[in-house]
């Protein structure tokens, strides 16, 4: 069913990386792409791994949904595991068939980007498991808050942002019932030429637009009902609050950064 | 037998998740041929969902729906003609609508089962005509339409499969009491005249105490009783401790008894009721 599709895929449990402030979790996730990016050697990846097997541990998040992540990019991994092994030149070739050619170059390279790619999906879905898209969007416009100084309207886009992910599910849900609805009176959505089925839509997207199109006026009316007039001195219900663990955690992140740049300059 | 049977059924939402929820849990029910059944319960007590197993618009997790005894989740089963003999009217139905006219609205059910144009036709102006629509609403918009008259171009749309079982999930919820009273009326008189089968969920037992001949209850996925409405309504108490009120008229009389003025058993129309005074008061026998 299509409600089985979480968005921002949060889980909801109880752990020390769940209560920390989101917006540490952004900036440790930002410096732990970077990191993985930036490291041209292997201590890299292997710091990436330390970084994601730790943060997996202290959020309880069960390894398996971490590997469930990875699912939705295997086409991408083996695209891209492929373009570098063939196309790469250099070192010793391993194999070699008229223009086809598989070299030291190119196998070392596509893994190193496939365990990074690996990686890097990893770490940032464990930043959306432990964190609900609420939260995110609210240390987001906090963090870009100083933005507002350029006239930039962050709270603007914070507050679409949170509309947004906050009708998702009940559209989603919507969606199903008048899926459910139209079934009942025999729509037929699964066989039938392209044509047909994108036919078998329109009895679908009409009702599920005009229903958006009602909620969004509600919800418009709503909001001036109770005095809504953008961020100006607006307070909020959730203050995102920094503790000791958040101190702690960004330290611990920024060490494993330093010890990388370290360990590049000297092996290099 | 039975023309609708469940054995065992029960439905789980979000098996795994920490979401997990059994709506539905281990239902066993037979609806015989040519019944109104009213099916009532708290929001949340699992209506709607053993609605959708009926017609086989959701799989059960568990246990078998079975349509004139052949199990309708059978490999190879038809689901789509499932569909067609048991009509189900969703929660708030206007918002499925979505063709230009009313007509066409109707007709979207009737020809998906591969109708031609006479019998199609013939089915929308009767259907429309049994929810009382008038004949120069049918080229409209439906869009254009007051809540009221949605509700009952939606209701026709699913009437005019001409459904053996006819289920309606809450079709009054929403509409003021004229409005209640008109639908139900109408339905009952449509019941009457095809002898199909009638399944109407609620929570309001004054909307189901008038028309039905059997009750079903369900409080937390289970059934608590099926039975005559004036036998579920004996066990009052019962049924207050579980979120649900009984009709008005019963609880007037009831509170009659307590002050010493007897009748001889439960009230649970107004008609009823008024009859049993007037004949009271009149020092006569009530006629009905």
């Amino acid at each position: 069913m299509l409600k089985d599709i979480t968005l921002g895929q949060y889980f909801p449990i109880d752990s020390v990386v769940h209560k920390m402030d989101a917006r540490y979790k952004i900036i440790i996730t930002l410096l732990f792409l970077v990191m993985l990016f930036w490291g041209q050697h292997v201590t890299s990846l292997i710091a990436g791994f330390v970084f994601v097997a730790v943060a997996m541990i202290c959020s309880k998040i069960p390894p398996k949904m971490v590997l469930k992540s990875l699912k939705p990019i295997v086409p991408i991994l083996i695209f891209t595991g492929l373009l570098n092994l063939f196309l790469l030149d250099g070192g010793k070739t391993y194999f070699q068939w008229k223009f086809v050619k598989i070299t030291e170059q190119g196998v070392q390279t596509s893994v190193f980007m496939l365990v990074r790619i690996c990686l890097l999906i990893a770490g940032t879905s464990l930043l959306t498991y432990t964190t609900s898209p609420i939260v995110l969007t609210d240390a987001i416009e906090s963090l870009l808050s100083p933005l507002k100084k350029l006239k930039m309207p962050v709270h603007e886009l914070a507050m679409m942002m949170t509309i947004a992910l906050r009708f998702i599910p009940t559209l989603i849900e919507e969606t199903d019932k008048i899926m459910a609805a139209q079934k009942a009176r025999g729509a037929d959505m699964e066989s039938g030429s392209l044509i047909q089925r994108a036919h078998a839509l329109i009895p679908i997207l009409i009702p599920l637009f005009v229903s958006a199109f009602r909620r969004a006026e509600e919800l418009a009316l709503a909001m001036e009902c109770r005095c809504y007039h953008g961020g100006e001195g607006r307070t909020r219900l959730r203050v995102l609050k920094s503790g000791m663990r958040d101190y702690i955690a960004l330290a611990l992140m920024i060490l494993l950064f330093a010890a990388v740049i370290v360990l590049n300059i000297i092996l290099h | 037998m039975p023309i609708l049977e469940a054995k065992n059924l029960t439905y789980t939402y979000s098996i795994g998740s920490p979401f997990e929820k059994t709506a539905v849990d281990h239902i066993n029910l037979q609806i015989e041929q040519g019944e109104f059944v009213g099916i009532i319960g708290h929001t949340g007590s699992g209506k709607s969902t053993l609605m959708q197993m009926m017609n086989g618009l959701l799989k059960p997790t568990e246990g078998t729906v079975l349509l004139d005894g052949k199990d309708i989740w059978e490999k190879n089963a038809d689901r789509r003609a499932v569909r067609f003999q048991v009509g189900l009217v969703f929660q708030y139905p206007e918002y499925q609508l979505f063709e230009e006219t009313v007509y066409k609205d109707i007709a979207f059910g009737p020809k998906n089962m591969g109708l031609d144009e006479k019998e199609i036709d013939r089915r929308v102006r009767e259907t429309a005509e049994a929810v009382g629509l008038r004949e120069e609403l049918l080229e409209k918009a439906p869009y254009a339409l007051s809540g009221g008259q949605k509700r009952r171009v939606a209701i026709a749309g699913v009437m005019a499969m001409e459904p053996r079982v006819l289920i309606l999930d809450e079709p009054t919820a929403g509409l003021d009491p004229k409005g209640r009273t008109k639908i139900l009326t109408q339905l009952s008189a449509y019941q009457k005249r095809t002898g199909c089968t009638v399944m109407l969920v609620s929570h309001s037992m004054e909307d189901v105490a008038k028309y039905v001949s059997r009750l079903l209850v369900l409080s937390h996925a289970k059934v608590v009783c099926f039975d005559t409405p004036s036998n579920v309504f004996a066990r009052g108490d019962e049924l207050e401790t579980m979120g649900l009120a009984l009709p008005q008229i019963t609880r007037v009389f009831r509170l009659l008894r307590e002050r010493g003025i007897t009748f001889p058993d439960e009230v649970y129309t107004v008609k009823y009721g008024a009859e049993l005074l007037r004949a009271r008061l009149e020092g006569r026998d009530p006629q009905c």
